[in-house]
This record gives C-alpha cells, structure tokens and sequence, in this order.
C-alpha cells in the first residue's frame, strides 16, 4: 500500500475537499503549522485562492464569521493555528456555534470546522501549548475529531466537514512528519468509530492524538519485556465510541489513558468514568491515567518533558496495572 | 414625518406596529403572574425603527437579532401565536420552547439566530454576509443590536472584517438611551462608551454612518433603504445608530406598562400617570406615527382605530394559543443539539 507523510495526508485532504465542493472555504491558513511544508499549502492559494481568505489577528471575529457563513449554506474551515488561540473566540464557538442548533429547535445547522494544533510543541510555554479539546467536551453541540496518523486525518478531515454539526479539528504539529499508509481515493472515516492502533492481550491503552505514537513505542518497547499492549484510539471525542474500548478491555481487564490535556477534569478523566460506569466488571486493576501535570506549562525542555504524557510514564502506569 | 410610500404600505406598518405594542403589552401580565419565567425585554418604543427598516429589505435577506428580538420578528411577519409559545416554553413555539425569549429565531424568515451575548451576532452577520458575497446571491445581512453591544470587543472585530471585505451587511445600532437615561444616573443600563457619538467606532473601520432619530419612521424608512440600496450594489457595510428615548415600562428591571396602549392617547395623554406622561406626549413612536398618518390625511383616527381594534383581537387570539399549547416532553430536552446529516 502506499506510504506517504502526514502532512501530505492533510494536504490531499483539503485538496480534495476544496474541489469536491465550492462550499467549502478556508478561513485563515496555517493548516501546515510553521513545519518546512508549509509551502505545500501555497498550492492550494493557486488553486482555490478565491475561496480563502487571510483574516487580520481576530480569533473571536473570524471565528463568528466563519459560523455565520455555514448558516448561510458555506462549508468554512476556519483555522485558529495554536489551539490556545481558540480561548480568544471562546463566545462564538462555545456559546454561539455549540448553540444554534438546539436553540432554534433544530433549524439552523452550522457545518463549521474549527481547525487547532493542541498540545506539547517544543518551546510553546505556557500560552501556545494549550490542549483546549477537555473544555470543548463540556460543550454540548460540539463534535470533536482527533487525529493520530496518516489515514486518520485525511479521512476525518472529510467526515468533519461533510458534518451538518460545528467539529472541532484538533491536531498536533507533532504528527506531520509521521508516515504511513494511505490507500488511494481512500475513504472517510465516519465520526465515532475507534480504532485498534495495536492488538495485545495485557493491558489496554487509550491514547489519543500524538500520544497514540507514543504509546506505540511504549508497546513495542514493553513487549520486549514480554507484556503485550493494546492501543486503541476514539479518533474522535464526540461521538465517543466506548464499545470498542469495552471490548478490549473485557479482553485484557486492564487500563491506562494517555493524552495529552491537563489531568483534572480531562479527556482522560471522563474516558476513565465511562469505563468505570460501564465497565468495572471487567477491571482487575484501578485505571491509571497520564496526562499533563496539573500546572502550567514551563518553557524549558527538560520541564517540559517532565510534564507530559511521555513513554516513560505511560510504561509505569501500565506496569502498575499489572502490579 | 412619514415614509415616502403608498397609503395601504402606510397602513401596513401601523398595523405592525400595533401588533409588536400590543403583543409585548400582553407579555407583561403573563409573566407577573408566573405564566412563563426567565427575564425578558420589551422593544416598545423602537417600533418606528424597526418596522420600517425592515420593510426596506428582501425577502431572501438575512438578520440577527438580540434578547431584544420579539419587535424585529413580528414587523417581519412572524406569527404572533408561535412567537408566544416560544416565550412561554411550549411546544408550538417558533423553536419548540427551546430558545425562548432570548433566542426566538424564525429561518424562513430570514433569522437564522438570536443571541443573548449583546455582541454575539455581530461577528455572525459578517458570515451570513461573506456567504451572499461568495454565493454573488445579491442578499444583504441586517444586524440589529442594541448600543450596549458596541462595549463588546466582538463588535470592533467584526467592524473590521467588514470593511476589509466589503461584505453586504447594514449595521443597524438602535440607541435607546437617548437624553442618556443610563447608569450614570442609575436608571435602566445604557452604554459607557469612550468613543462618542456611537459612530466615531465605525468609521474608525471606515465604515459609513449616520445617528438619526429613530422614532421618526420616514427618516428611518429614508435612511435605512438608501443604505441598503448601496450595501447591494456592492459598496461594503453601513452603519446606522437610530436613537430613541427609553419607554419607561423598560428603566425598571423587569418590565412594566405604565398605561396600555389606544388610539386615543395620540391627542390625549390625561390617563397616563404622570411620571410616564411625557414619554406618551412626545416619545412614542407609535403614537407619533398616527398621529402623521391623521394629519397627513392618510387615514381618519376610526380607521386607526379599527386597525387597531383587530390586532388587539388578533393578539389575544395568539395569547390563547401560546397559553394553551402544551408544554414539550421533557426527554425533548435530548433531542436536536446535533443535526443528522
């Protein structure tokens, strides 16, 4: 099968996209990070340039323009570039966009994209390594895609904006350079289907984003030891598919949540009470969650590391389940 | 003065105006006595502005509207009836009880969301208006707001992405704070605003605007249509701050008629307590407006009358309805917060 880069996954993607349906508008384009490709992303201006538009820093401004075209019948992925930024246009995402739908009694549908790069960058400090997606899960009327390959991102890229629902695209700049497969004329990839990233029969692990290729080489480093990992990945938050994480851990009576957002009252803290509400039959051993230290995030390398969800700790946790 | 149009278009917008002066005059009691909660806001004394502005647009044109919306939908032909079981939380409302006062939308109409964060729609219209422009549809956008949105830094924002892409929209500013009852003197909230008069903040974006008096229908029906003739050609947004004075049933916290509405009170304001009196005399629109209609000889004051006799009728009839609608399923609360594609 063909292999290709995640960045260029994303780019066939919007590529795609953009000539599949004139409804479909970029707002703002940092699609590609800062990443050496970014300049792939200049393609696309040649090509649809008239449907994208580089609006002046005003996160809450494009942000409730770009809600506002998809109430008026646009597909408009609108990119805020660091996820921290979307905390500028809180309003019309989590209160406005999150909103309409169920205010209007089911009339007025927003297929908006709000595209973000979340989490631990390297350098971001405290202000542009914010892993906004936990407080989104608290929104009501939001529908959360969160991608961890190749495969993944280009498929639901095209589920989220095919959605008649407001998505959060919440990606990781440290994902553009991974590889892997990528069928031609590939299919989408339905909202609310997880993936088995890795079987194993011992522990299971979800992980999300980023931190699925970091739990891939904690399970490929553990089973040298001789203890198999399961990874599953949701791939997206909303819809949530919990009876495919249930299945694996009815297999392997063992769990570990791996992500990247802060631990109090993260995604891992909610996935950790869905398995316990409706799996604690199954369990042999309480659920340990990694996640990011509860504190800010520090500047410095080495602090910066000790923070997050690293292969170090995920390999403590899942030892500790076995314990 | 009067708008420049024919004697039956004439009649129309009184009789609109009527209808938003006695459907929101109904509201008062229905929620003194507990028929629905949650606070709510009155746009009696604006029906000048808002009747004949929107009398100037398409049909296919979009607007948004605040917590301040019940006005801005019925003078666009909203049902009286479901518009009141909106408020009430039933069943039968516009949006199944689910928006309520606050959030009351009508989609065939043009209003596609109401939001009760003052500046929430402003960034919104600027969407619905690049959507026209990208789809060359020839639809304008309508953003109605109060003065106290321009406090948000949502409205600067959005100022500025119209103006940069020339996007179709009429920002419709309605000041009704004029004389500057506000928080200054402690009365009902009107904005604190540095940037004065309102308009300095638009054309700061360099967007057109003008102040007028908002109870004055002809100026307003003048101004708004050369505006919205211009947005369609293509000349980018406009900005237009109509001013009007407070009606005192709105300086308290939660609403109050200080004396119900009738034709009559257009030549004779004795019945009305005095506190409010001048309000009456010289304030409000819609008895300024009849009394145009009369000495323009437009209509007789039994005409006006008579008009206004079947829209009280017709009101108390949506009254009843909204009333008697049931409430929706509770488990209705789970439903419809994600479309299916």
């Amino acid at each position: 099968m063909r292999e290709i880069a995640y960045y260029e996954a994303k780019f066939e993607a919007l590529d795609e996209i953009m000539a599949a349906d004139e409804r479909v508008h970029l707002i703002n384009g940092t699609f590609l990070s800062l990443s050496p490709h970014r300049h792939v992303f200049q393609n696309l201006k040649e090509k649809y340039g008239e449907r994208m538009i580089a609006p002046p820093i005003s996160e809450l401004g494009f942000c409730g323009l770009a809600t506002g075209a998809a109430m008026a019948g646009l597909r408009p992925i609108v990119d805020l570039s660091t996820g921290s930024f979307i905390y500028e246009a809180w309003p019309q995402v989590a209160n406005e966009a999150a909103n309409a739908f169920s205010m209007s009694g089911g009339q007025t549908r927003v297929p908006v994209v709000f595209h973000l790069f979340h989490g631990l960058r390297g350098g971001g400090a405290a202000q542009h390594s914010g892993s906004p997606q936990a407080m989104l899960w608290n929104c009501p009327g939001l529908e959360i895609a969160i991608p961890s390959s190749p495969r993944d991102v280009k498929g639901l890229l095209k589920s989220a904006v095919a959605s008649d629902n407001p998505t959060i695209f919440v990606d990781h700049t440290r994902l553009l350079d991974i590889r892997g497969e990528v069928p031609e004329n590939d299919k989408p990839i339905p909202l609310g289907v997880a993936e088995i990233k890795r079987s194993g029969r011992d522990v299971t692990v979800v992980a999300t984003s980023y931190t699925v290729q970091v739990a891939l080489r904690a399970a490929a480093t553990v089973a040298q030891q001789g203890i198999e990992i399961e990874v599953v990945d949701p791939r997206t938050l909303v819809p949530f598919d919990l009876p495919t994480i249930l299945q694996s851990v009815e297999k392997t009576h063992r769990v570990v949540i791996a992500d990247e957002t802060h631990q109090s009252c993260g995604v891992a803290a909610e996935i950790a009470a869905r398995i316990a509400e409706s799996g604690f039959d199954k369990l042999k051993a309480p659920i340990r969650r990694v996640s990011t230290l509860d504190v800010p995030v520090s500047y410095s390398p080495p602090l910066e590391a000790h923070i997050g969800p690293s292969e170090g700790r995920i390999i403590d946790a899942v030892k500790a389940t076995l314990a | 003065m009067l708008p420049k149009i024919v004697r039956e278009s004439l009649l129309e917008l009184c009789r609109r105006m009527f209808v938003i002066r006695h459907f929101e005059e109904s509201l008062v009691p229905l929620h003194d006595k507990g028929v629905f909660g949650g606070h709510y806001h009155l746009y009696i004394g604006q029906e000048a502005t808002g009747v004949p502005a929107i009398s100037c647009l398409r049909a296919d044109d979009y607007l948004f509207t605040t917590h301040r919306n019940h006005g801005h939908l019925l003078a666009r032909g909203a049902e009286p009836k479901k518009l009141c079981a909106e408020i009430l939380g039933r069943a039968d409302g516009l949006n199944k009880g689910k928006g309520g006062s606050f959030h009351s939308v009508a989609p065939s109409l043009g209003f596609l969301h109401s939001s009760g964060v003052v500046a929430g729609i402003i960034p919104l219209s600027t969407g619905t208006a690049y959507a026209a422009k990208a789809q060359k549809n020839g639809r304008i956008t309508v953003c109605l707001f109060g003065d106290g949105s321009l406090e948000e830094g949502a409205a600067p924002e959005a100022f500025n992405l119209a103006s940069l892409y020339k996007l179709p929209v009429l920002f419709l500013c309605e000041n009704n704070g004029k004389y500057g009852a506000g928080r200054a003197v402690a009365a009902a909230q009107s904005s604190t605003m540095a940037a004065y008069p309102l308009t300095d903040l638009p054309k700061a974006y360099k967007i057109p605007a003008q102040q007028i008096d908002g109870m004055d229908a002809g100026l307003v029906h003048a101004t708004v249509s050369e505006a919205v003739e211009k947005i369609r050609a293509g000349e980018g947004p406009h900005f237009i701050e109509a001013q009007t004075v407070r009606y005192p049933g709105s300086e308290t916290n939660w609403p109050t008629v200080p004396r119900p509405t009738e034709t009559a009170l257009a030549w004779d304001v004795s019945s009305v307590p005095e506190k409010a009196r001048e309000w009456y005399r010289s304030c409000d629109p819609v008895l300024i407006f009849i009394r145009e209609l009369v000495e323009a000889k437009q209509a007789t004051r039994e005409e006006i009358a008579a008009v206004e006799r079947q829209v009280k009728t017709d009101i108390a009839a949506a009254v009843e309805f909204a009333v008697s609608s049931p409430y929706p399923k509770a488990d209705e609360a789970e439903r419809d917060y994600f479309a299916q594609s």
